[in-house]
């Protein structure tokens, strides 16, 4: 296969460029640079004494979809979960450096972290619904910081599946355990959870990966919903699905970011050897 | 290839043979019990036995309504001083000290705990309830034996906290929720019918428990449901009324038996089927 043919399968042009907010040319296509949501500074990781991540420094667009890609054991999801301090209930895993979301360092241990996990939403590789109904496994993220009365949650709870396009399929079951639905559904269902609490940022660290092609389609379809008022940060172990769903893209290796730029160039036009490599199949 | 395929078939219908036989050595002396009590207690298995208290030395009829009430208020007591700080130490060795040298020193003594004899228990008991307070006593047989369940429901609750998945945690902390809360409303819920399980299976463990209540609850040949006195429960009386001389005594002792095996199976499938409507559902 040649590249140029691989390039046509997985091309898929960025999201038209919204009014008034500017734009650069980037290799004959116009994209635009949006505002930073999430800054990384320096940022170093370690497993113990296993240096997982070395030196990060990476710009999140906000309101655009980001894709982490890269071989297994890269440091894809260990930098995904330093976003929302997921590895703080590790004892042995530690994090340095700076990681500044609207200019505020969420590493600081004087950020409060309930507050900052309230502003970032996190969906898992696996499906993973609460033990309780659907209702509410929608609900118990919103209890946790709003007390509303019933017709207002069940709107609520309501807006939240329709967001995630689980709403028709769902509608009459509310009252059912989450974990009685199918895998594709869970996931859904746990995308709604994440929207309930109305996050800025969400994350997602290999959402698909469990899931069959259809599902998988109708998670990426809902991203691009989701990315008109979020900022989403993906990891993927599918190249394909980067390159059709992320507007930009960051290749990482071996705990380093080889190579980020917007979705078009990395796959198109990558200016390092390794990320061709990768992104070629010849090695990952 | 065909020798091979026979030699691999006589080798499975071999091992298979032998599963069967052992399952069947196994469920034998468990019939073979449950038979031998009934056939040698039929005799005294009538309504009365639930409606008339233990008799006198020598007497005919009565039954063994006492001693069904006072196994069943100890087992109560055991359950409900037992079930709470069992939960809680599981719940605590699970999800606080899973990582922690404490937690594996204190897992380690639990299992210790779990193998004491259960006639040092009741020794134990004697010695810091039954003397200081001057008198055997129903408070202190529920003592003795929910000293006996609370390692089992540790064990359990521990182990079945530490099945439910690492990622559900994660995702309710990924929403910032408190880890209390996260405990209670997620992880509890996710363990529950494995946990009640667990108890169940404590109960059936404790239900014949002989030698802590000698020491604790003895006996009493009355009705009696007043916690502060000696009360009568079920293995002490099948204790004594088996080594009595008299055939009344010894028909009604075959009867509480087999009643106790009755309760402990029906017990234990009772458990089997909530683990497994668990287990179904998650």
């Amino acid at each position: 296969m040649t590249q140029d043919s691989f390039q046509e399968r997985i091309w898929n042009p960025p999201a038209a460029v919204p009014p008034g907010t500017g734009g650069t040319v980037a290799g004959g296509r116009v994209t635009v640079a949006p505002a930073a949501k999430i800054r990384v500074r320096d940022l170093n990781f370690h497993y113990g004494r296993f240096h997982a991540l070395k030196d990060i420094s990476i710009d999140i667009p906000e309101k655009r979809v980001t894709a982490f890609i890269g071989p297994s054991g890269c440091g894809k999801s260990t930098l995904l979960r330093t976003f929302n301090r997921m590895f703080e209930i590790y004892p042995e895993q530690r994090a340095d450096g700076e990681i500044l979301v609207d200019g505020e360092n969420i590493l600081d241990s004087r950020q409060d972290i309930a507050r900052i996990r309230a502003r970032i939403g996190m969906v898992f590789q696996k499906p993973t619904p609460f033990p309780m109904s659907i209702y509410d496994n929608i609900a118990f993220g919103i209890r946790l910081y709003e007390r509303l009365p019933k017709p207002e949650m069940d709107a609520r709870v309501e807006q939240c599946l329709r967001q995630a396009a689980l709403w028709d399929e769902v509608k009459g079951k509310l009252h059912q355990s989450g974990t009685s639905l199918s895998g594709g559904q869970q996931q859904r269902l746990c995308i709604a959870r994440a929207v309930a609490i109305k996050p800025e940022i969400i994350l997602l660290d290999e959402p698909c990966s469990a899931l069959d092609p259809i599902s998988t389609a109708r998670v990426e379809e809902l991203l691009k919903e989701l990315v008109r008022d979020y900022t989403v940060v993906i990891v993927t172990h599918n190249m394909q699905q980067a390159a059709r769903a992320s507007d930009y893209t960051a290749f990482m290796y071996m705990g380093e970011l080889v190579e980020f730029g917007d979705t078009a160039t990395i796959f198109t036009r990558p200016s390092k050897q390794q990320t061709e490599d990768y992104i070629t199949g010849r090695f990952g | 290839m065909i020798p091979l395929r026979s030699r691999r078939r006589a080798i499975n219908a071999f091992n298979l043979t032998m599963a069967v036989l052992t399952t069947v050595f196994g469920v034998f002396w468990l019939v073979w019990i449950l038979w031998t009590t009934l056939s040698h207690g039929i005799g005294a298995l009538h309504l009365s036995l639930f409606t008339q208290d233990t008799p006198p030395p020598g007497g005919e009829g009565g039954g063994l309504r006492n001693a069904f009430v006072g196994s069943l208020i100890l087992l109560a007591l055991a359950v409900a001083i037992g079930t709470p700080i069992g939960v809680l130490a599981g719940t605590w060795l699970a999800e606080f000290a899973a990582r922690r040298r404490l937690g594996s020193v204190i897992r380690f003594l639990n299992d210790i705990l779990l193998s004491a004899p259960s006639i040092v228990i009741g020794l134990f008991t004697y010695a810091i309830v039954v003397d200081p307070g001057g008198h055997f006593s129903a408070f202190a047989g529920g003592v003795a034996l929910a000293l006996i369940l609370i390692p089992v429901v540790v064990r359990t609750t521990d182990e079945m906290l530490r099945l439910v998945p690492g990622a559900l945690r994660e995702a309710a902390i990924a929403l910032g929720t408190p880890y209390w809360k996260l405990v209670m409303r997620i992880t509890w819920k996710a363990a529950a019918s494995g946990i009640l399980t667990g108890v169940l299976l404590g109960i059936a463990r404790i239900s014949g428990e002989t030698a802590p209540l000698l020491f604790t609850a003895l006996n009493n040949q009355f009705w009696s449901t007043d916690l502060a006195r000696p009360i009568a429960n079920l293995p002490v009386v099948i204790f004594q009324f088996a080594m009595s001389p008299y055939d009344n005594w010894q028909k009604m002792a075959w009867a509480g038996a087999f009643e106790a095996m009755a309760f402990i199976l029906l017990l234990s499938v009772f458990s089997r089927l909530l683990l497994r409507r668990g287990i179904h559902r998650s």
